[in-house]
């Protein structure tokens, strides 16, 4: 059966481009780029080169680019850091719709004494920027926002609130695994001071990331060790992968506008087609400021759990914030935020797209989604035949 | 991925009996949309007062609807009082297990059965008394003793997989403590201790280490603490606790409730269970 992968929020397709890149450095070029011979010694310029490439991809220097194992470590490593050179300050900002490697760290800190500040967002999903500004107070540390959400694709607009921590000596921080490769990032042309990516969500593999840290941002390491990365992480370098992810960057550069212009498109017209095919349906999040490759849409009165195991029985393969698949007994806390019913969160289907699909692989979903909510629908209590209109109604 | 077996997703793709019955003999509806579940079901009966059909609707995971179509199915036939002896297991054991995270699907579905049983005899619906426990899922003290005696649970994690209580916001922690608490404290019910042959020491002394290994320790560690056979005296069991038991308050329900009631029930209901001094 043919795959058909609509869950690159979750992960992507490693590009073919960046395997040829790789496989060298698992290869015949194994050794340890500290290594004072020659044979290590040629693999640290490969490095160079690949740390050149994802600081342009980022409109940043070089040296600013910190390699770390997965975009979770690089969340950790800059609050961490923030807190150990802001000490004293006890205070610290967040969303309350971040992704589990913030909102599980900030949970830890809040059991730990610190004060945690979640802003909320509206039912769109937008950042209330009025609370954020009222929360920037003197005893904060550290701001953690999130580019762009990996639920709804939903950006936020993390550069106009780093202007507004730094007017106040706060450290900026943005989670921006989701937005790396999808929108147009200049670090040279705004105030964030860290920001977190991740390779297996660019078509690099699992198992490297990245840590950007503004030039005069005071730093303090997580992983101590060995003098790698000029002594902000210990550890030898997952040489194959940050070569991969040199790559995936330049390919991501290149992929831009296709992921702007085509996969929009076929995201868009993925959404609008399904709305229109299946009534009591809604997108969440929708929002002009929103990924192009990804939508959230709510199918009210059915479980998201069946709906995935039903288009798993088609080879497509997508995603849910229902209870059932968040491995917690209640919906997604980014969907509870944006005060979507219980109705519609159960029954959330999220598709995030890539470069790699295709017209048809979404004229196949379009064919075979509706009839799975249908049949899920004539077993559900709560759907009558006569079709109800809720008030939240069909957005889109 | 949930790992389900053949039966579940066999029940899952093809559900038997959906649908309502039409001036039913008995209905149930348990469950609510927020909670992420719900299940009305309907019964009618024959001349002979026996199940002739049974239908159900599900709002919920693969899980919820395997459950409630293997429960329908396993109604047919019965009288009122074979069908109100079906457990929450007997359903999962039906569709060859259950995760144990979602055991709260067969426990829905029992808890629908009995309602429909109760609505058929005309009896009053649950009984008066009961307390919510917990606020996000609505769960009962009674519902939540109910599956601690019927599945043997001993920790707060199994309570919320089958009843889903304290898997919202947990403030109910304390409270489904004390509950498994209280329930170890007056012992499960003792086996008829006939039919079980008299042992030999050293038997006696084989069987009650199999039983703390298989059926103690991975209770007990998942809580941090551990526990030691030190020595068997006739039928006095000595042990030593180790870990979080050894500092814990209610170690001595646990050893009085839990350990000497395993091991009554599984290897001789004259043992007595002693903490070494």
């Amino acid at each position: 059966m043919k795959t058909i992968y609509l869950d690159n929020n979750a992960t992507t397709r490693v590009a073919p481009e960046v395997i040829e890149a790789m496989s060298p450095y698992l290869g015949e070029y194994y050794g340890n780029p500290s290594s004072m011979h020659s044979f290590g010694g040629q693999v640290s310029i490969h490095l160079k080169e690949a740390r050149g490439r994802i600081a342009s991809l980022l409109g940043a220097d070089a040296e600013e680019i910190i390699f770390t194992s997965c975009g979770t470590e690089s969340d950790n490593t800059a609050v961490l850091s923030a807190l150990t050179v802001r000490t004293g300050k006890r205070r610290i900002i967040a969303s309350r719709v971040e992704h589990p490697a913030i909102k599980a760290l900030y949970e830890r800190l809040g059991k730990q004494g610190y004060q945690v500040v979640e802003i909320p967002v509206d039912n769109a999903g937008n950042l209330d920027m009025d609370e954020y500004k009222k929360s920037l107070t003197p005893d904060t540390a550290v701001v953690s926002l999130m580019w762009a959400n990996n639920e709804t694709g939903v950006i936020f607009p993390v550069e106009e609130a780093a202007s507004l921590a730094r007017e106040r000596s706060i450290l900026f921080h943005t989670d921006a695994v989701q937005a790396v490769g999808k929108i147009p990032i200049n670090l040279k042309a705004n105030a964030i001071d860290m920001l977190s990516l991740s390779g297996h969500k660019l078509h690099a593999p699992k198992g490297v990331g990245v840590l950007y840290v503004r030039r005069g941002t005071e730093f303090s390491p997580f992983m101590v060790g060995g003098h790698q990365e000029r002594g902000r992480r210990g550890g030898t370098e997952n040489t194959a992968g940050i070569i991969a992810l040199g790559k995936a960057c330049e390919l991501a550069a290149a992929n831009m506008e296709i992921e702007n212009s085509r996969v929009r498109a076929l995201r868009d017209s993925l959404e609008s087609r399904l709305l229109g095919a299946i009534p009591n349906s809604r997108v969440n999040g929708n929002t002009p400021n929103r990924l192009p490759n990804t939508t959230n849409i709510s199918f009210e009165f059915v479980e998201g759990e069946g709906i995935l195991l039903l288009l798993d029985e088609f080879g497509i393969c997508a995603s849910s914030g229902s209870a059932c698949t968040s491995g917690s007994l209640q919906p997604s806390h980014v969907l509870r935020a944006m005060g979507v019913p219980f109705t519609m969160a159960h029954g959330s289907i999220r598709f995030s797209l890539s470069i790699y699909n295709t017209q048809e692989e979404m004229d196949f979903v379009v064919e075979k989604l509706p009839p799975i909510i249908e049949r899920l629908r004539g077993l559900s209590p709560y759907w009558k035949d006569e079709r109800i209109c809720t008030t939240a109604g069909n957005a889109g | 991925m949930w790992e389900y077996t053949g039966t579940v997703k066999d029940h899952f793709l093809n559900p038997r009996n959906v649908g309502e019955i039409e001036n039913p003999d008995g209905v149930a509806e348990v469950g609510s949309i927020a909670c992420g579940d719900a299940l009305k079901f309907t019964f009618k009966l024959d001349e002979n007062r026996r199940i002739k059909d049974a239908k159900f609707k599900t709002f919920g995971c693969a899980s919820a609807i395997a459950s409630a179509s293997a429960l329908t199915e396993m109604v047919k036939g019965k009288t009122l009082e074979e069908a109100r002896a079906i457990s929450n297991q007997d359903i999962a054991d039906y569709l060859g297990g259950l995760p144990e995270e979602k055991m709260h699907c067969s426990v829905l579905g029992q808890q629908a059965l009995e309602m429909a049983i109760q609505s058929c005899q005309g009896a009053p619906a649950p009984a008066a008394g009961a307390e919510i426990v917990c606020e996000c899922f609505g769960v009962t003290d009674r519902e939540i003793e109910k599956a601690v005696k019927e599945n043997h649970l001993t920790t707060v994690e199994q309570v919320t997989n089958y009843t889903k209580a304290g898997g919202g916001c947990g403030n109910c922690h304390d409270k489904i403590r004390a509950i498994i608490d209280r329930v170890l404290a007056t012992g499960t019910p003792a086996i008829a201790p006939e039919g079980k042959p008299k042992l030999t020491n050293l038997k006696k002394i084989k069987l009650i280490e199999e039983v703390l290994e298989r059926e103690i320790r991975p209770s007990l560690r998942h809580d941090g603490g551990d526990i030691d056979l030190i020595d068997v005296v006739g039928d006095r069991v000595i042990v030593a606790t180790r870990g979080s038991c050894a500092t814990c308050q209610a170690s001595q329900v646990t050893l009085k409730g839990f350990v000497e009631s395993k091991l009554r029930e599984t290897v001789s209901p004259e043992l007595m269970v002693e903490e070494e001094s």
